[in-house]
C-alpha cells in the first residue's frame, strides 16, 4: 500500500513555534522573574509587530506551552519582555533556564489595547500586583510616544514594598512631571517605604480634576481588585466602554480553535483579552 | 448534479477496487458496538447501521495525534495522521457535521492539521433510515447536498449514486463498467416515495427557532442546576457529539532520548479542569456553569455567528449521557416543558451528597 501523508500542509503551520533565545532574567521580587527574549532569527526579531495587551504563546522544548502578556513596549522593537511568576509547569520550567536557553514563541495573539483610538485622550493606568505585567507594556508605550496622549496617570498598588515588581523603574518615573505615577503598599514592614501606604484605590483621592468623556482607564490586577476599582472610575464618570481590563483564561491555542477561552459566545483569545466593562456588563463570566 | 446507479452486489468490489491506495474507514460491528473502523475485511462493513458510537469526526481528527516532533534543534510539524483515507457510509447528519467543523477550522485562523486531513480524505455517503432517537429533521440535517464525494442512496436492488465532486467522478472512472449511467423511471419514483416516506419517519422533534433567545432569558433558571449537580462531568456528549471541536494539548519528554512530542487531544468543555488557570484558579468550577457553556456554543453562538444550530440531530447524546442531560431535554427545560429525565428525578439528598465531595 502506498499512502504518505505529506510532509508539509497547503498552509503554513500558526502552531509552529519560532525559536528565541532567553537574553536575560533575573528576579524581580520573590517568585517573579523578569525575562527578556529575542527571537533568533534576526528579520523575524525587528520585524515582530504587536500592540500593548497583546500576548504570545511561549513554549519550552518537551514540557509545553502556555500564554503570556507582553511586558515590553512595540515602540522598542527587538527584543521582548515579559514578567513571570512561577506557578505551573511550564513557568517552572522556564525559570529553571538559564540566560542564552532556546524557547518557542508564536503571537502575538488577541486585540491589545486599542493605542489609535485613544490617541489624544488622558490615560488612567491601574494595576494591582502582577497585574503590572501587561499594563507595563501600555504605560512605557504611552511615555516612548507621550505628544500622542494627553495626561498619563499611572496608579500601582503591591501588598509589601518588596513585593512590587519593577519598584526601581515606578520610583524613577514619579520623579517625571510628564507622568502622574502613584504607588502604594498595603502595609509597609520596612519602615524604609517613601510612597503611600493604603490599597490601591486610596490613590483615586490624589487625581485631579478630569474630563471623564476624554479619558480610557485600564485595569489589571487580582480578581478582587476590580469592582472596587470600577466602582472608582464609575463615580469620575469615565463611559463604561472606555474602561478597560485585561483577563486571564486557560489557552491552547491562541487563535480561537480550542476552545478553552470561550466565555459564553466570544473566545477571550481573539475578542479579548482587552474587554470593556460595557462588555462585562453585557456579557456573562467575564469578572 | 450526476446521478448514476449501481447494482447493489457490485458496491464492495467497488470499494475494495478504490482503496487500493487509500484506507477505508467505514461503520463496522466491534466488541457489541458499531464504530468507524479501518477496513481490512470489506464483507463487514454494516451498510445498515443507524449510527456509529463516535461520530466520523475521528477519522478526521483523531482522538490523539502528534502536532510536533521535538528535538533539540526546535519543532518539526507532524502530519503523519493526515493520510489518504476513503470515508464510507457517512450518512447526511454526520456530512453536516463536518461541513460544521469545516466552518470552525477552516475559516478565520485555519488549522492545518484538520485541513490536511480533511483533503486527503473522500467522503462517500450512504442513506439511513432515522430510528427513535434521531432528529435530523429538526436540524434541517436530514438531507444532503454538498460536503460529499460520492452519496449511495439505497434502493432496495441497487444504489442511485449522486457524484458531488470532480474527486467523485474520477473515483467512477477507475471502473465505470460497474454502473449504469442512467437511473429509470421506477427508480425515480421509487427514490420519490423513499424520501416521503422517511421524511415522515421522524418520531423525535425540536423547534429551535427560538433557542438563542432562550438560552438568554432562561440562563438562570433552577434547572441548569438540577442538571449540574447530576451531570458527571465525564465528557461523553463532547466525545459523541460530531460538531464538538475543543481540543488540549499535552507535551510529552521521551526521557531515552533528546526528543519529545506534542500531542493533541480532544477535550470537553464539561470537564472540570477545562477552565483551570495557574494556582488551581477554575473560572467553572460549577457543574452548571459547564452544561450552560456546552449548550451556549451549541444554540445561541453558533446560531447567531453561522444561521445555524451546532447540532445536526444524530441522537447520539441522547444515547449517550448516563443521566439524561441532552439537547432534546434541555430544549424541552428551555422551551418550559415537563422533562422526564434522570437528572429530574434525582432526589435533592443525593445530589447534596455529591456536591459536599
Amino acid at each position: 500500500m502506498i499512502n504518505q501523508a505529506s510532509k508539509t500542509a497547503a498552509i503554513e503551520n500558526p502552531f509552529l513555534p519560532e525559536p528565541a533565545r532567553i537574553v536575560r532574567s533575573y528576579h524581580l521580587i520573590e517568585g517573579v522573574k523578569f525575562f527578556q527574549i529575542r527571537i533568533v532569527d534576526i528579520e523575524k526579531a525587528l520585524s515582530f509587530r504587536y500592540l500593548p495587551g497583546q500576548f504570545v504563546m511561549l513554549s519550552i522544548l518537551g514540557i509545553g506551552e502556555a500564554p503570556f502578556s507582553i511586558s515590553s513596549t512595540p515602540s522598542r522593537p527587538g527584543m521582548l519582555e515579559f514578567c513571570i511568576r512561577d506557578v505551573g509547569r511550564v513557568t517552572n520550567a522556564l525559570f529553571a533556564l538559564k540566560e542564552n536557553s532556546i524557547i518557542g514563541i508564536r503571537g502575538p495573539y488577541g486585540n491589545g489595547f486599542p493605542v489609535e483610538t485613544m490617541q489624544n485622550k488622558n490615560l488612567i493606568i491601574i494595576s494591582g500586583g502582577l497585574g503590572v505585567a501587561p499594563l507595563r507594556s501600555v504605560l512605557l508605550y504611552s511615555l516612548d510616544n507621550r505628544d500622542l496622549f494627553k495626561d498619563v496617570t499611572f496608579l500601582y498598588g503591591a501588598k509589601r514594598p518588596y513585593e512590587m515588581i519593577f519598584r526601581d523603574e515606578f520610583l524613577r518615573l514619579s520623579k517625571r512631571d510628564d507622568v502622574e505615577c502613584l504607588l502604594t503598599v498595603d502595609h509597609d514592614d520596612t519602615g524604609t517605604w517613601t510612597e503611600k501606604t493604603g490599597v490601591v484605590t486610596s490613590l483615586f483621592k490624589y487625581l485631579a480634576e478630569i474630563e471623564p468623556g476624554e479619558t480610557y482607564a485600564m485595569v489589571c490586577g487580582p480578581p478582587v481588585m476590580y469592582k472596587y476599582v470600577i466602582d472608582e472610575l464609575l463615580k469620575f464618570k469615565i463611559p463604561k466602554h472606555q474602561i478597560l481590563m485585561t483577563l486571564e483564561r486557560r489557552m491552547k491555542c491562541g487563535i480561537g480553535k480550542c476552545g478553552h477561552c470561550a466565555i459564553d459566545y466570544i473566545y477571550t483569545c481573539i475578542d479579548g483579552p482587552v474587554f470593556s466593562y460595557w462588555d462585562v456588563i453585557h456579557m456573562r463570566e467575564l469578572i | 448534479m450526476k446521478v448514476i446507479k449501481l447494482e447493489k452486489k457490485k458496491l464492495i468490489p467497488f470499494l475494495q477496487f478504490i482503496s487500493q491506495e487509500r484506507e477505508l474507514w467505514a461503520p463496522v460491528k466491534k466488541n457489541d458496538r458499531i464504530i468507524y473502523d479501518l477496513i481490512e475485511d470489506f464483507t463487514c462493513i454494516d451498510m445498515n447501521t443507524t449510527r456509529t458510537l463516535l461520530p466520523p469526526k475521528k477519522v478526521i481528527i483523531p482522538q490523539q495525534f502528534n502536532m510536533f516532533r521535538v528535538t533539540g534543534l526546535g519543532y518539526e510539524s507532524d502530519y503523519s495522521h493526515a493520510v489518504k483515507k476513503i470515508l464510507f457510509g457517512i450518512h447526511p447528519c454526520d456530512i453536516h457535521g463536518l461541513l460544521i467543523l469545516d466552518k470552525l477550522f477552516m475559516q478565520d485562523h485555519p488549522d492545518p492539521y484538520y485541513i490536511e486531513a480533511r483533503r486527503n480524505t473522500l467522503i462517500l455517503g450512504l442513506s439511513c433510515w432515522p430510528d427513535e432517537h434521531c432528529f435530523a429533521r429538526s436540524t434541517n440535517t436530514h438531507i444532503i447536498r454538498e460536503g460529499f464525494d460520492l452519496f449511495f442512496t439505497d434502493l432496495e436492488h441497487s444504489y442511485l449514486v449522486w457524484v458531488g465532486s470532480s474527486a467523485g467522478d474520477d473515483l467512477i472512472k477507475l471502473k465505470p463498467e460497474f454502473f449504469e449511467q442512467k437511473p429509470t423511471d421506477q427508480d425515480i419514483q421509487d427514490f420519490t416515495y423513499m424520501q416521503i416516506e422517511r421524511d415522515t419517519s421522524y418520531k423525535t422533534k425540536i423547534n429551535f427557532i427560538s433557542m438563542p433567545d432562550l438560552m438568554e432569558l432562561k440562563y438562570n433558571e433552577t434547572f441548569w442546576e438540577k442538571m449540574g449537580r447530576a451531570c458527571l462531568g465525564c465528557g461523553s456528549c463532547s466525545m459523541v457529539c460530531p460538531t464538538c471541536n475543543c481540543y488540549n494539548v499535552i507535551d510529552r519528554h521521551l526521557i531515552s532520548e533528546e526528543t519529545g512530542e506534542r500531542r493533541r487531544y480532544w477535550d470537553s468543555c464539561t470537564l472540570c479542569e477545562y477552565s483551570e488557570v495557574a494556582e488551581g484558579v477554575n473560572f467553572r468550577k460549577n457543574c452548571a456553569d459547564r452544561l450552560r457553556l456546552w449548550y451556549t456554543h451549541k444554540m445561541q453562538a453558533f446560531i447567531s455567528k453561522y444561521g445555524k444550530a451546532s447540532c445536526v440531530g444524530c441522537g447520539r447524546c441522547l444515547l449517550t449521557c448516563p443521566v439524561d442531560i441532552n439537547v432534546l431535554t434541555v430544549s424541552k427545560s428551555l422551551q418550559g416543558k415537563d422533562v422526564y429525565a434522570y437528572w429530574n428525578r434525582l432526589p435533592r439528598e443525593a445530589s447534596d451528597d455529591k456536591s459536599s465531595k
